[in-house]
């Protein structure tokens, strides 16, 4: 047998939280640099997978499948009762019991990535941090060891266990360390918001398992289950708009920035980085995989929904005067770009959103780290009040800059090749939605240059003069670490594009494409 | 039927058991110097009740399915695992009870609690209606004066009155359902009783309803649930949370058995009465339950929503239904349990049940407040906690038989139910105490509720982890039903 390493990744932050947490509340130290070792194990093991998956076999790989006992449920049963008729009544019931099933294909593996590398990045972003470090680590590496499980789960039941898994802990990170005036409030809307999608999701779901009478919640044997077209037609909103609250689909996006606001840095980080990529993606596994057709007769809603993400999530960006709200509706304008290359259902549309999941998750990151480094020192997030911050921190500005210009979608850094396919793709669809999205193109870049300008040149208030220390070792670190990323991916587009190719023509065999 | 058989006698051991015990608290009581009663009884009552539960497992365990007794008794599988519950529910509540004023040092509180327990296990395995209605009785009895033990305090003394009354007034109700039961069939044998409703039958239906009542009153289904929060913020906390657990799974275990075992040909016509009963009682006791300022009135109205969930199950009538039923109270007694121990440990010490009174607990108390987000997540329904699982298994099983729609309105109230213990949480978690160092308040766990809480803590997570052996019990339950 090979190396269970999926597991591994999946359970090695839960384990690390609970090691954190037997270490005594006083010792910081050591719980950062346990909390950083973890991480950096971590990010290794997710670069292997990565690294390793085999583009040429595609599919999945790394393949695990441990039953979660359902045969102890048998021979316990058999064991008081004696009697073997009602076995056969009985296996229709065991399977229930769903299983532990992990793989990747090339469309999880970047994300299971990406996850590793916004966890390192976020363990240095925060080290810093003072008040309970011990807790904060603990749920923040609940919450991650809940997100590699989606990204690596194949089966339905398993998924929807680790969804929930890392939902829950986001409330409290949120409303324990979080913006003072309003963590309250986004702490409970967010978790209101993400639970009612998924119990949505998940009736959809239990549907889905009673249908295929197949009896499993092995995802790629419903792949397989051939639903009738109107069953589909049914169930897919249901399913897919569910997950895509998480993604911040519009008119259920409405958490999302006040979620970011509220949030620690690492925690934004995680949010904006992560977790909404846990929604588009769900949706896209769950709903677009597993009923196809009804994929396909629902795109326009989702192309239309997307759409006005992607402007009216620019244009509100644009009036925003808090830093962080710039952020957090960027990225309401840029996961609708994600799924606006689902509902495009073409091979070029769906390769972008699969890059732009990773890139928007890398850039997203980036962006609330630098956020969260200038408010730390100039503890205002006014724009208007800022300015002259390049003199006192230049490598942040620097970064942020790098950042808006993969915001932007420019030539050479990541957002190129991921929105371009995605515009690619539209274009072949509907060119008039195409023309229509590129609107945001020039509203990103007005604001992102406006913001630039604003907080980081310019001549520096007077009441900051002096006050404004440089950023720590660990910061450079991770800002240097996440534009590497950025530019890496935009100078070698083949680092990842071959990976989300193989998982987009699987794809479109379910699809029924070529 | 067959007469008497030796062996017949496992068919009741735990219940032997039970009252051996009892017996053995009251002749040991008058020896026990009163510094010493609280400890001593309190260890006896909850060993001797592991002693049970051990011995039970061992030997008593069921093959297949018989009626024993003349027909009084059914051993099966289904009752044996309600029995090993009640079993457990007691003797955590006996761990409960040792350090609340005025219960924990008297033996008659010990000695009430296990002719409870008893009566429970005999309704879980009743299959004659006399014998269903005496276990009823035998039950409800001991709990009146449980609700009312507080004899110094007007609220408990209201509580244990009220329980009283609606108690009596229902069951007599329900009696009546029964002899007319006996008057069309001329048999009092449950799985007797089924020849005689071959078809449908508007008296058979009366008759549902009549029957119903008893059992409505005794899981608090609407419209039999406002007694409930009344009672349960008189009563001694432990014995609410007796109420809210081992008293619900028992009226659950007879609800079970006489609509699938009397009336399976109404199914149709009952299925969609509980559905309509369930919707309202999830929907009343969540909405009701976000306006409550005193958290034992809150975990009420939370208790009467639960009772609409696990509901859910028996309106399936399929052996998923049931056997998600069974799951379903599993999780919850080790839920609900914890929560109520958690709230007699806060009281006992802060001397206050207002949620108000939680502020700054996650400094008072950092494991208590671990224990109730445990607790108070697994009645939301989170992951990786039991009710998560329960939740997902009762409506699978809706879904299994079609009842979408109910399950839409089960994960709707689930939704609202979030709500409402986060709102708990927060003060738990969030507030602090205004001007006060929290860590100069702190909550001492005396022994008793540290074993106690630990066990259900545990136990929470085991159900929502591994949770395919516990389905495995529930199936096997369900089966002697289907």
């Amino acid at each position: 047998m090979q190396f269970p390493i999926l597991s591994v990744i999946v359970f090695t932050p839960m384990a690390a939280a609970m090691l954190i947490l037997l270490i005594k509340s006083e010792r910081k130290n050591e719980i950062r640099v346990t909390a950083l070792a973890a991480a950096s194990l971590a990010l290794l093991l997710s670069l292997w997978v990565y690294f390793s998956y085999d583009k040429a076999a595609a599919g999945y790989q790394f393949v695990e499948k441990y039953n979660w006992m359902p045969m102890l449920g048998i021979s316990l049963h058999l064991g008081v009762d004696g009697m073997s008729a009602p076995l056969v009544l009985l296996t229709g019931v065991v399977m229930f019991t769903g299983s532990l099933h992990f793989g990747v294909d090339g469309m999880s593996a970047p994300l299971v990535l990406l996850t590793g590398v916004v966890m390192f990045t976020g363990v240095l972003i925060s080290w810093g941090l003072d008040d309970r470090p011990r807790e904060f680590f603990a749920f923040l590496f609940i919450l991650a060891s809940g997100v590699f499980g989606v990204f690596a789960s194949l089966d339905l039941f398993m998924l929807f266990f680790f969804y929930e898994i890392a939902v829950f802990p986001m409330y409290l990170l949120i409303s324990i360390w979080g913006w003072i005036k309003t963590r309250e409030y986004a702490a409970m809307k967010l978790t209101l918001y993400l639970f009612i999608g998924s119990v949505v999701s998940l009736i959809g779901a239990l549907v889905m398992y009673w249908q295929s009478g197949l009896h499993t919640f092995d995802m790629l044997a419903l792949e397989q289950a051939a639903f009738s077209p109107g069953f589909q037609k049914l169930w897919f909103p249901f399913v897919f708009f569910g997950f895509a609250v998480l993604g911040g689909i519009f008119p259920f996006h409405n958490w999302s920035p006040d979620g970011h606001v509220a949030a620690p840095t690492a925690v934004s980080m995680f949010h904006a980085g992560v977790l909404m990529k846990l929604g588009a993606f769900a949706a896209l596994r769950v709903g677009i995989m597993l009923l196809p057709e009804g994929a396909k007769s629902w795109s326009w809603l989702i192309m239309g929904l997307a759409l006005v993400n992607i402007v009216y999530g620019a244009f509100i960006a644009m009036v925003q005067t808090d830093f962080k709200y710039v952020i957090g509706f960027s990225s309401v304008s840029h996961m609708g770009l994600v799924m606006m290359g689902f509902s495009t259902l073409t091979r070029v549309g769906l390769t972008g959103a699969g890059v732009q999941m990773f890139s928007h998750g890398v850039m997203t990151a980036l962006f609330f780290a630098a956020v969260g480094m200038v408010y730390d020192r100039a503890h205002t997030r006014d724009i208007p009040r800022l300015g002259g911050m390049v003199k006192p921190m230049p490598l942040v500005a620097v970064a942020f800059i790098i950042g808006g210009l993969v915001s932007m979608g420019m030539p050479g850094f990541s957002g190129f090749v991921a929105e371009f396919p995605i515009f690619m793709g539209i274009w072949q669809v509907r060119p008039l939605v195409a023309i229509i999205a590129a609107i945001s193109i020039i509203v990103t870049a007005a604001y992102i240059m406006l913001v630039i300008r604003r907080v980081f040149f310019g001549s520096m208030p007077a009441e900051f003069e002096g006050h404004i220390g440089p950023v720590a070792v660990q910061d450079k670190v991770a800002l240097v670490f996440l534009c590497v990323i950025m530019i890496g991916l935009g100078l070698f587009p083949s680092l990842m594009v071959p990976w989300v190719q193989t998982g987009v023509q699987h794809l479109l065999s379910l699809l029924g494409g070529a | 039927m067959t007469a008497f058989v030796p062996s017949n006698i496992l068919a009741i051991l735990p219940e032997i058991l039970l009252l051996s015990l009892g017996v053995l608290v009251l002749v040991l009581d008058p020896f026990w110097k009163e510094e010493n009663r609280r400890l001593n009884l309190g260890w006896l009552t909850a060993g001797g009740l592991l002693v049970v539960l051990a011995v039970s497992l061992a030997l008593a365990r069921p093959s297949a399915p018989v009626l024993v007794f003349g027909g009084m008794l059914r051993y099966d599988l289904l009752g044996f695992a309600f029995k090993m519950l009640f079993i457990f529910g007691a003797a955590i509540t006996a761990l409960f009870m040792m350090d609340v004023e005025q219960v924990g040092r008297r033996a008659e509180a010990y000695l009430l609690l296990l002719v409870a327990a008893l009566g429970m296990s005999l309704m879980a395995s009743a299959a004659d209606l006399v014998m269903l209605y005496l276990a009823i009785e035998t039950t409800s009895i001991p709990l009146y004066i449980l609700a009312g033990f507080l004899t110094g305090d007007e609220r408990s003394t209201e509580s244990g009155f009220k329980y009283l009354l609606f108690g009596a007034l229902t069951s007599a109700v329900m009696l009546y359902g029964f002899s007319l039961l006996y008057g069309f069939s001329g048999e009092t044998s449950l799985y007797a009783l089924a020849a005689s409703f071959p078809t449908f039958s508007l008296l058979a239906l009366g008759t549902i309803f009549l029957v119903l009542v008893g059992l409505s009153f005794k899981v608090s289904l609407f419209p039999f649930h406002f007694w409930a929060p009344d009672v349960y913020e008189g009563a001694p906390t432990p014995v609410a949370g007796f109420l809210s657990t081992a008293s619900k799974a028992a009226g659950f275990a007879v609800i079970l058995r006489l609509f699938t075992v009397v009336f399976p040909s109404l199914s149709a016509n009952w299925s969609l009465i509980l559905a309509v009963l369930a919707t309202l009682t999830m929907t009343v006791g969540n909405l009701i339950a976000l306006a409550q300022k005193n958290i034992k009135r809150l975990l009420a109205y939370s208790s009467i929503a639960h009772a609409g969930y696990a509901m859910i199950g028996v309106v399936a009538f399929s052996q998923l239904g049931a056997a998600s039923t069974v799951f379903y109270l599993i999780a919850y007694i080790l839920t609900n349990l914890a929560a109520f121990g958690i709230v007699t440990a806060f009281g006992h010490v802060a001397g206050s049940d207002d949620v108000k009174a939680y502020y700054g607990l996650s400094r008072r108390a950092p494991t208590l407040a671990l224990m109730m987000m445990v607790a108070f997540l697994s009645l939301a329904g989170m992951p990786p906690f039991g009710g998560f699982v329960a939740k997902v298994f009762v409506f699978a099983a809706a879904i299994e038989q079609g009842w979408v729609w109910l399950a839409v309105v089960g994960v709707l109230n689930s939704i609202i139910g979030l709500y409402y213990y986060m709102t708990v949480l927060k003060y738990v978690y969030l507030y602090r105490m205004e001007g006060e160092e929290e860590e100069k308040h702190p909550i001492p766990l005396s022994r008793p509720y540290a074993i106690a809480l630990t066990v259900l803590t545990i136990g929470i997570i085991a159900v929502g982890v591994i949770f395919a052996p516990w389905f495995g019990i529930a199936t096997g339950a369900a089966m002697n039903l289907f």
